[in-house]
């Protein structure tokens, strides 16, 4: 008891004799902890998040952060469950990252009825930010409508003008076919078919076969993850490619990349927002990454860590951890940090930055484990991601 | 050319042979499954995990030992036997006189340990593993393109399926077995050693699944979770059999396959439960499963 009061006194005395009032923040990082996009979020974004907090130097600026982080397992009702948790008992200010478009949208309906802030890096479904978008999202790092404006439209004005999605059987597979069939159809483009597989698969060689006997010229994977490794795995093995069709990977990461070698990935072309290698300040953070992980970041993990810094900086323009003030202030701020660069957040809460065309170097090219990309081309953030008077947001369009 | 519901012929062809693929898979598992159950009693939850792990020492062995895949496909059994063999002695071990029940929450447990400290060194996102030089390409059937690998998968697993049933059916030693899962302290009396045949059962049964998982390991993503997501639906496969039943468990292995396979073509949404549903039905209309001696 003694000790406790003694405590308490010493943090009063502390907070009298700071220059300002401390203000306490608390984050939590909510994603995949286990299954199958551990690698390119789980433990790594909460590293990212922690490295944010430290590069900003919140505690000398008066502002006292506290990462906590849990497991949604992929599964809406888990995740929402969490965050309701969070908001109402745990005093968690923002909820960070996020990954499987389910859960997110179901994230960001718990965020908005709490008036909290959800700063998302790791889903992928553009309707955060368009039919259910709310005041509280941030879509950080990319959206289905981006990947299709990068992948989508290179493969199809490169002359693959037919096309056949496998699609993962929940929110993020049809989002991503929704929105990659708009842009091929405008590149003038035409898409013959589709087939919805179960969430997550093993065995792909029946829907590749059905996609093999469409005739068309791209086979579109709108899937992830593992999902993604076994399809080009096997569409390989089934000689698809040999055959004369095109694989388009739709949503590849780094670390995707990574598990099919470059010797089965070579010449596939994917669309990023970030690449490790990509400058002297990316190379510099993910040095500093891959000592803490055993691997460089991938684009969900470089998010969280922008996002985070983002954040800190309007908590620290506003001074306190008022929800509405801090979101205002991160719409009103550009966008500035070593691993995304200059950009800025649309009223929709739709991060806008450069997003980047790459394509998996060959074994020959590749000098290390982790070189794996070249960059094609750079997609200016207005070009990638979907204007906001085509996305059907409400609350951003009503004024 | 006749036409199946718009579905051509060579399409359909096509799919019956990669339900076939599939259902070897199925086969392999479940009767390894089916084997440690009839012969020892235990719900063997821990199969997932075994298969997983042979995929993962085939990984390792050419990965720290540069040993390529054909001794791969002896040796990853041996190997993943072996550590079965030893979980069997100290844990499994104690647990026959005890409750179905308590066995399954044992492997159950083990199955998430394994997992998870396979998960906690090598990550989730998969490894990669070549198929073998010997076997790349594959033949143009007419109807489809059938890559070598996966012919072999099919001729691998028809042997392994019936050399096993072949030895607890027909031969002395199955004999033996078999009657030692009947009344072990007669067996026992006639000078057999029965818990050290219990204790090498277990370990064929691991070591069938840890077959089945370097089998996988050119073709699917060789990763901790790739045999959490297959061994519920082997397990289907099991009951639908029939517990226990040998002959049960290959061939309806190779059967739900099909249909499996056929369900991708005709509702691919309805693929991922179409087992499930049949099960629900066969335990209806015939609780003890197709192939299974009623109780």
């Amino acid at each position: 008891m003694i000790k406790r009061i003694a405590l308490s006194t010493a943090a009063v005395s502390a907070l009298v004799a700071g220059p300002a009032l401390a203000t306490d923040i608390t984050l939590g990082v909510l994603n995949d902890q286990s299954g199958v996009y551990a690698d390119l979020s789980g433990q790594g974004s909460v590293v990212a998040a922690q490295m944010a907090v430290a590069d900003f130097d919140a505690a000398g600026k008066g502002i006292n952060v506290n990462i906590i982080s849990a497991d949604h397992q992929n599964k809406p009702d888990i995740a929402s469950n969490i965050a309701r948790q969070w908001y109402d008992q745990d005093g968690v200010d923002a909820i960070l990252d996020v990954p499987t478009s389910s859960t997110a949208l179901a994230v960001a309906d718990v965020t908005a009825e709490f008036g909290k802030v959800f700063i998302n890096s790791g889903a992928a479904t553009s309707d955060l930010t368009r039919a259910n978008c709310q005041p509280t999202t941030i879509h950080w790092t990319y959206d289905t409508a981006a990947l299709a404006n990068g992948t989508g439209k290179a493969v199809t004005e490169a002359g693959g003008d037919t096309w056949f999605f496998l699609t993962a059987d929940y929110a993020f597979g049809h989002a991503l076919e929704r929105d990659t069939t708009a842009v091929v159809e405008a590149s003038g483009g035409e898409v013959l078919g589709s087939v919805a597989h179960p969430f997550p698969g093993t065995d792909f060689s029946s829907f590749l076969l059905q996609a093999q006997a469409s005739g068309a010229k791209v086979i579109g994977l709108a899937n992830a993850g593992a999902d993604t490794v076994n399809s080009i795995k096997q569409a390989s093995e089934f000689g698809i490619v040999q055959g004369g069709q095109k694989l388009a990977g739709l949503l590849l990461f780094i670390n995707n990349v990574h598990s099919l070698g470059a010797q089965t990935a070579q010449g596939l072309q994917m669309t990023t927002a970030f690449y490790w290698d990509m400058n002297d300040d990316t190379r510099a953070f993910s040095e500093r990454f891959k000592e803490e992980m055993g691997s460089p970041p991938s684009m969900v993990q470089a998010g969280v860590y922008a996002g985070t810094l983002h954040y800190l900086k309007a908590v620290e323009a506003v001074g306190s951890d008022d929800a509405e003030a801090i979101v205002a202030t991160m719409k009103e701020m550009k966008t500035d940090d070593p691993l995304f660069g200059e950009g800025y957040i649309r009223k929709d809460g739709r991060v806008i930055h450069d997003m980047y065309l790459m394509e998996v170097k060959s074994p020959e090219e590749s000098t290390g484990e982790w070189d794996l990309l070249k960059e094609v081309a750079t997609i200016s953030g207005e070009d990638a991601f979907l204007p906001m008077e085509d996305g059907g947001c409400a609350f951003a369009l009503a004024d | 050319m006749f036409e199946l519901l718009g579905i051509p012929p060579q399409v359909l062809l096509g799919q019956l042979l990669i339900g076939l693929i599939n259902g070897s898979f199925y086969a392999v598992l479940s009767l390894g499954l089916a084997v440690i159950f009839g012969l020892l009693n235990i719900i063997n939850f821990a199969h997932g995990a075994q298969y997983m792990m042979g995929a993962f020492v085939a990984w390792m062995l050419l990965s720290y030992g540069g040993i390529g895949y054909w001794p791969a496909l002896f040796l990853a059994p041996v190997i993943v036997g072996v550590i079965g063999i030893a979980l069997e002695r100290v844990l499994i071990a104690r647990l026959y006189k005890l409750d179905h029940l308590y066995g399954l929450l044992l492997t159950f447990g083990l199955a998430l340990i394994i997992q998870g400290l396979f998960r906690n060194y090598y990550g989730v996102s998969g490894l990669p593993y070549q198929i073998p030089s010997a076997l790349q390409g594959g033949q143009n059937l007419g109807f489809m393109f059938l890559p070598n690998y996966r012919g072999w998968v099919i001729v691998a697993s028809v042997i392994v399926c019936f050399g096993t049933w072949f030895m607890i059916e027909k031969t002395r030693l199955g004999a033996n077995l078999r009657a030692a899962t009947e009344n072990p302290e007669l067996v026992g009396a006639f000078g057999v050693n029965v818990p050290r045949m219990i204790t090498l059962t277990y370990g064929f049964g691991v070591a069938l699944a840890a077959f089945a998982g370097v089998l996988a390991a050119p073709i699917y993503s060789v990763n901790p979770n790739m045999g959490a997501d297959l061994i519920i639906v082997v397990f289907a496969v099991v009951v639908i059999g029939g517990m226990g039943s040998i002959m049960g468990s290959i061939l309806t292995g190779f059967g739900l396959g099909v249909i499996e396979g056929l369900t991708r073509v005709f509702y691919p949404e309805g693929s991922a439960v179409v087992i499930f549903v049949i099960m629900a039905i066969v335990l209806m209309i015939k609780p003890e499963g197709l192939f299974g001696k009623s109780a």
